[in-house]
């Protein structure tokens, strides 16, 4: 019989092992997945995962991992100091729908003229939309303790409905033959996030993602907040006594968490999808979530585990149109990932052992 | 605008339509609660027990079988909620998460070849001269037998947790699992059962949409109604009588809000979308000042060995 006894610490080796064990398990499973879909599993996994990285037209997707990549990784830094402290946003989709549009917006207000600073309007104006969308529920949690999950989740359909409206109406092409969705910002020169190095796919948000990554790192290991969200995650009532401040650190996390969602937003609308339509968002907001558990959390694991997801998205579409793998599949494959990395989880936090139990 | 043309009575009948894939749902959810477990994996249940009981309804013909396909459906996804929370000790926030996530590509995968199809429609229960009767007969007697499922299903719940020795059992779980485990309850086996019961009540919820609410199968169709569902059981504050009242609520916004676009009301119809979400927050953050009522050891994970 097999018996969990619980570490008196969590185990370091583990907590770095345990990402891999789930890629590699969710490689398995995926594979006897896309087996039963009747397709070669080693074929598939195989064009997932190598071929955006050293197949032949390799030189077309690597830059498309940093696009892909960037957005999940802006909103997972965001999300995982808000988790690490016990603190769920769970609306980072409509975070980033909000500071798009708000971004989208600044922009297209100033058409057709052209000057310096409206991108850097754009992009504050980015930021404070999804920092604001992320502010209700953060509000409504510290003032009447509402539930911040459910509230923050029912702000996405909020935001859906909004896009739709403002594609359809206020910010609809008056040139697009009654189309709904804006003006192209990629044909707008003050409004483009263009790539800094021509077909690099390494746009403004990338940097801005980068930039995240260091800025939580050094947050966490070198801030009096970093220690804060980290108490607090551990050890709630120790962090009261210790003069943690619950209503500054949940408007803080769901602040920033909002901030940088809205940033991802902005980047995307003014950059790779260039305009606002009914559909522009495609779930990065709730993908990021794995992101930031595949990362442990953690600003480099984060990064880490945002290029393995942007590959998975990458190699999803190439197997899409190459080997006619549904789309689905690959929103299966990333849900299996979370699953295996929770499951996996437990060797981090207890020793496995075998026998019957000791009496104490 | 023409608000002539709603009628009160047909609008009470599909009200009662609207709310009951919230009551199979948040009913289901209300005693996983009642255990200490806090499943946020609703939505991702839902939208399996939709496409399965969908896809069985078209294959055999029987919108009942689409019924039993999707709970049993429901109830295998909260399996791997089960295993995750209950024995590798996994965060259940995360949990949920992952099933929710879970359950939507896997829907979407499944249910591929069924869009754009026609279910097999479930017979009405049709009682000669009672539904024929004026005002009443629609509301009371003219709604498909899942309906009236789901309102057994209520009074069950309520019955049980209240007068049943399986209903106090379920409640000390989920007040103080350390005691109950002392008392030589088994704390993890009686939380398993309860996520299956959450899980098979939350496919029935999602076949309910799939097969009578809209009669077709679309992607992502549940549409956050198992989000919904989650704030109905905080709005009930853990009690299956005002689940009830809270789902009619709701049911009656969503209905009231799909007459009112018909009707061409002068608001846009994003607006009038939005607002089913609107009015749960608004009553979350009404309610959100009286946590007395949840059960004390909700979202905490039990481990015999301490």
């Amino acid at each position: 019989m097999i018996r969990l006894e619980k570490r008196p610490q969590p185990s370091r080796a583990w907590s770095l092992a345990t990402p891999l064990l789930a890629v590699l398990a969710t490689m398995i499973a995926g594979g006897l997945l896309f087996a039963a879909l009747g397709k070669d599993p080693v074929e598939a996994i195989r064009t997932i995962f190598w071929e955006p990285l050293f197949g032949e037209f390799a030189f077309y997707y690597r830059p498309q991992l940093l696009v892909k990549g960037a957005p999940l990784v802006l909103i997972a830094i965001g999300l995982s100091l808000g988790f690490k402290a016990g603190i769920w946003n769970i609306g980072a989709e409509g975070q980033y729908i909000i500071g798009a549009l708000f971004g989208a917006g600044v922009g297209l207000a100033f058409y057709p003229a052209e000057a310096w600073y409206i991108f850097p309007l754009m992009v504050i104006a980015g930021g404070l939309g999804g920092w604001i969308w992320a502010m209700i529920p953060a509000f409504l949690k510290v003032r009447f303790g509402t539930n911040e999950i459910l509230v923050s989740l029912m702000l996405v359909y909020v935001a859906e409905q909004f896009l739709a409206s403002m594609s359809l109406g206020l910010l609809k092409n008056p040139e697009g033959h009654g189309f709904p969705g804006s003006r192209n910002l990629q044909q707008y020169d003050s409004a483009h996030n263009a790539d800094l190095i021509a077909g690099s796919g390494m746009h403004w948000g990338v940097v801005a993602a980068l930039i995240a990554v260091i800025f939580a790192y050094v947050l966490l290991n070198r801030h009096i907040t970093g220690y804060h969200i980290r108490l607090t995650g551990e050890a709630p009532r120790a962090a009261r006594f210790a003069g943690v401040n619950p209503t500054r650190l949940i408007l803080f996390c769901l602040g920033t968490s909002g901030m940088l969602a809205g940033l991802a937003g902005m980047f995307e609308v003014s950059g790779p999808s260039g305009q606002v339509s009914i559909d522009f968002n495609v779930g990065y907001g709730f993908t990021a979530i794995i992101v930031a558990f595949l990362g442990r959390l953690h600003p480099v694991g984060i990064l880490l585990a945002g290029g393995l997801m942007a590959l998975t998205y990458i190699g999803g579409d190439i197997a899409q149109s190459n080997l006619q793998l549904p789309s689905a599949a690959i929103q299966v494959f990333q849900g299996m990932l979370l699953f295996f990395l929770l499951a996996f989880d437990l060797l981090t936090n207890f020793r496995l052992s075998l026998g019957k139990p000791e009496v104490a | 605008m023409d608000l002539s043309a709603i009628n009160p009575v047909l609008l009470i009948a599909s009200l009662m339509v609207a709310a009951t894939p919230l009551l199979f749902a948040a009913i289901g959810e209300l005693v996983v609660e009642k255990s200490g477990v806090l499943n946020l994996g609703v939505e991702g249940m839902m939208i399996i027990g939709a496409v399965a009981g969908f896809a069985t309804a078209v294959e055999t013909g029987s919108p009942l079988l689409g019924f039993v396909a999707a709970a049993g459906a429901g109830a295998t996804l909260s399996v791997l909620f089960a295993i995750l929370t209950q024995y590798a000790q996994a965060n259940q926030v995360a949990s949920g998460l992952s099933l929710t996530l879970f359950g939507l590509g896997m829907s979407a995968l499944l249910g591929q070849s069924y869009v754009g199809i026609k279910p097999p429609q479930m017979q009405k229960i049709d009682l000669p001269l009672l539904s024929d009767l004026p005002v009443v007969g629609p509301i009371l007697f003219g709604h498909d037998p899942m309906l009236y499922v789901a309102i057994a299903l209520i009074v069950a719940v309520w019955a049980v947790i209240k007068f049943s020795r399986i209903g106090l059992v379920l409640r000390a779980v989920g007040e103080n699992h350390d005691a109950a485990h002392a008392l030589g309850y088994k704390v993890v086996r009686i939380r398993i059962m309860a996520i299956l019961f959450g899980g098979a009540c939350a496919g029935l919820g999602g076949a309910y949409i799939s097969l009578i609410r809209v009669p077709q199968w679309t992607e992502g169709m549940t549409a956050g109604i198992g989000w919904i569902a989650l704030a109905l059981v905080v709005f009930a504050s853990w009690k299956p009588w005002r689940v009830l009242l809270g789902a009619y609520l709701f049911g009656g916004v969503t209905v009231v809000q799909l007459n009112l676009q018909a009707a061409g009301v002068a608001i846009p119809v994003e607006y009038l979308a939005m607002s089913p979400y609107l009015i749960t927050i608004l009553v979350l953050v009404i309610l959100s000042a009286d946590k007395s009522s949840a059960p004390a050891a909700l979202g905490r994970n039990f481990h015999a060995a301490r």
